[in-house]
């Protein structure tokens, strides 16, 4: 094995992995904040409400994301009323597809992660807010979803783990993010073993990066819950 | 019938066919693995035990592609290495065995960790019951906290199922004709992508729908089994 040609190709590692994290982080601000309202939807008694989203969390957790990418990347083009629309300007970007893609599968991942939290708020905190007089948007917004929020840190955290690890996905529809940079390398030189366990390297780097923030996050604010 | 689809549906439940094949081998490697990985973290001596535990930390720890990507690629070159010192001929990896090794020794990982939870979960009295009983250790573990933690590892089990039919879809990045790759194919000819990847995701929903039915069998036939509860 020769990792000097990983060392000559430092500089597109890290551009890839650059871009690896952008897409991490962009989808995941834009999943997280989709999944409140969603999940107050999903936790809510009306079935109008919470019917409409179940199916779509049922559907985005029950597809592959590659399916899911593959049907907004080449899917949607089938259509000429797109195609001849002003939205064709964001639909015909690989980038922007892994991006809507991605954002709305971990949305519904978060939404079934906080609609399980929000369900198991004890009822004694509910009920002082009621007796207090909260209005019911009043006890989300300083009682339930304070509570919830903290409760979901811990799956929260394996949610983000899995999107690192989806954010692959984007090297297949032609971006380079580290896995593509990988790629790159290993077609240029040959060298399968080079290129993606230093790839694999990086991204056991970001997990452990990940799961350190989060056992902080958790002691910081589940601290609470110890015993 | 045939004419559903512009005549490509065999097409697509053909690589259907292929898709629940390479799900159910990886199965059985994962659980073999995932037996090993548990036995080895939970009874095995130092050296295995940290062989065990890197394994599921390192694996759960890179994305699944990479990881198959390093065995397609990887394996060609290591089996023609070893086939050159034997004098043999270039062989091609097929991309269903690297899919299915992939999938499985990934698994594998996932399903350790579920073993191992759920032997841990196996109440320390029916062991203890199992040794006074006069059984040896293989005794005790085959006809006590083996079907005992069935039960436990169940739905853990399950979960891992679901998670492993979707990633099935990445076998047709290294070329393999299962249903994503089959869906391609006839979307770009009939310039009808949509309709194709929205018919596979539908099958997947099959998939899972049909893996819930079987689910619910399992659960009934091992509560029912007289576990006490």
């Amino acid at each position: 094995m020769d990792f000097s040609i990983i060392f000559d190709n430092l500089p597109l590692l890290f551009k890839g992995l650059g871009l690896t994290l952008q897409l991490l982080a962009i989808s995941l601000v834009i999943g997280f904040v989709l999944a409140i309202p969603l999940a107050i939807m999903a936790a809510s008694k009306n079935a109008w409400i919470r019917i409409p989203v179940k199916v779509f969390v049922y559907i985005f957790r029950g597809t592959p994301l590659l399916i899911q990418m593959f049907i907004i990347y080449y899917g949607l083009a089938q259509f000429d009323w797109l195609r001849e629309s002003v939205l064709w300007i964001v639909f015909k970007e690989a980038y922007w597809c892994a991006i809507i893609a991605f954002a709305l599968n971990t949305a519904a991942y978060t939404t079934e992660i906080f609609r399980g939290a929000i369900e198991q708020t004890p009822k004694g905190e509910i009920e002082a807010a009621q007796a207090c007089g909260m209005s019911r948007w009043d006890q989300y917004r300083h009682i339930i979803l304070p509570s919830a929020l903290r409760r979901s840190i811990p799956m929260y955290g394996n949610e983000v783990i899995f999107m690192l690890h989806a954010t692959v996905l984007a090297g297949v529809i032609t971006l380079v993010d580290l896995f593509g940079a990988a790629k790159i390398i290993n077609s240029r030189y040959y060298a399968p073993f080079e290129s993606f366990i230093s790839a694999g390297i990086f991204y056991l780097a970001l997990t452990f990066m990940i799961v350190f923030i989060f056992k902080l996050a958790e002691g910081h604010f589940l601290k609470h819950l110890k015993r | 019938m045939t004419e559903l689809f512009g005549g490509y549906l065999p097409l697509i439940l053909k690589g259907m066919i292929l898709t629940v094949e390479v799900a159910l081998l990886s199965l059985f490697f994962a659980v073999i693995l995932g037996m090993l990985a548990a036995s080895a973290r939970l009874y095995g001596g130092p050296i295995s035990k940290i062989i065990a535990g890197t394994y599921t930390t390192v694996i759960r720890g890179i994305p699944d592609l990479v990881l198959m990507m390093l065995i397609f690629f990887g394996g060609q070159i290591l089996v023609n290495n070893i086939g050159d010192k034997f004098g043999w001929d270039y062989i091609d990896i097929d991309p269903f065995i690297a899919g299915t090794i992939t999938i499985g020794f990934i698994f594998g990982a996932y399903m350790g960790e579920t073993f191992r939870g759920a032997i841990m979960a196996v109440s320390k009295g029916q062991i203890e019951a199992g040794h006074a009983y006069g059984m040896t250790g293989l005794q005790v573990f085959l006809h006590i906290t083996f079907p005992a933690m069935i039960r436990h590892a169940l739905p853990g089990f399950f979960n891992n199922w679901l998670v492993l039919v979707k990633t099935t879809a990445l076998v047709s990045v290294i070329g393999l004709e299962d249903m994503v790759f089959n869906a391609k194919i006839a979307g770009d000819t009939l310039r009808q992508p949509f309709t194709f990847y929205v018919l596979v995701g539908i099958l997947f929903l099959l998939i899972t729908a049909v893996s819930d039915l079987g689910m619910k069998w399992l659960e009934r036939r091992y509560n029912k089994a007289g576990m006490g509860h």
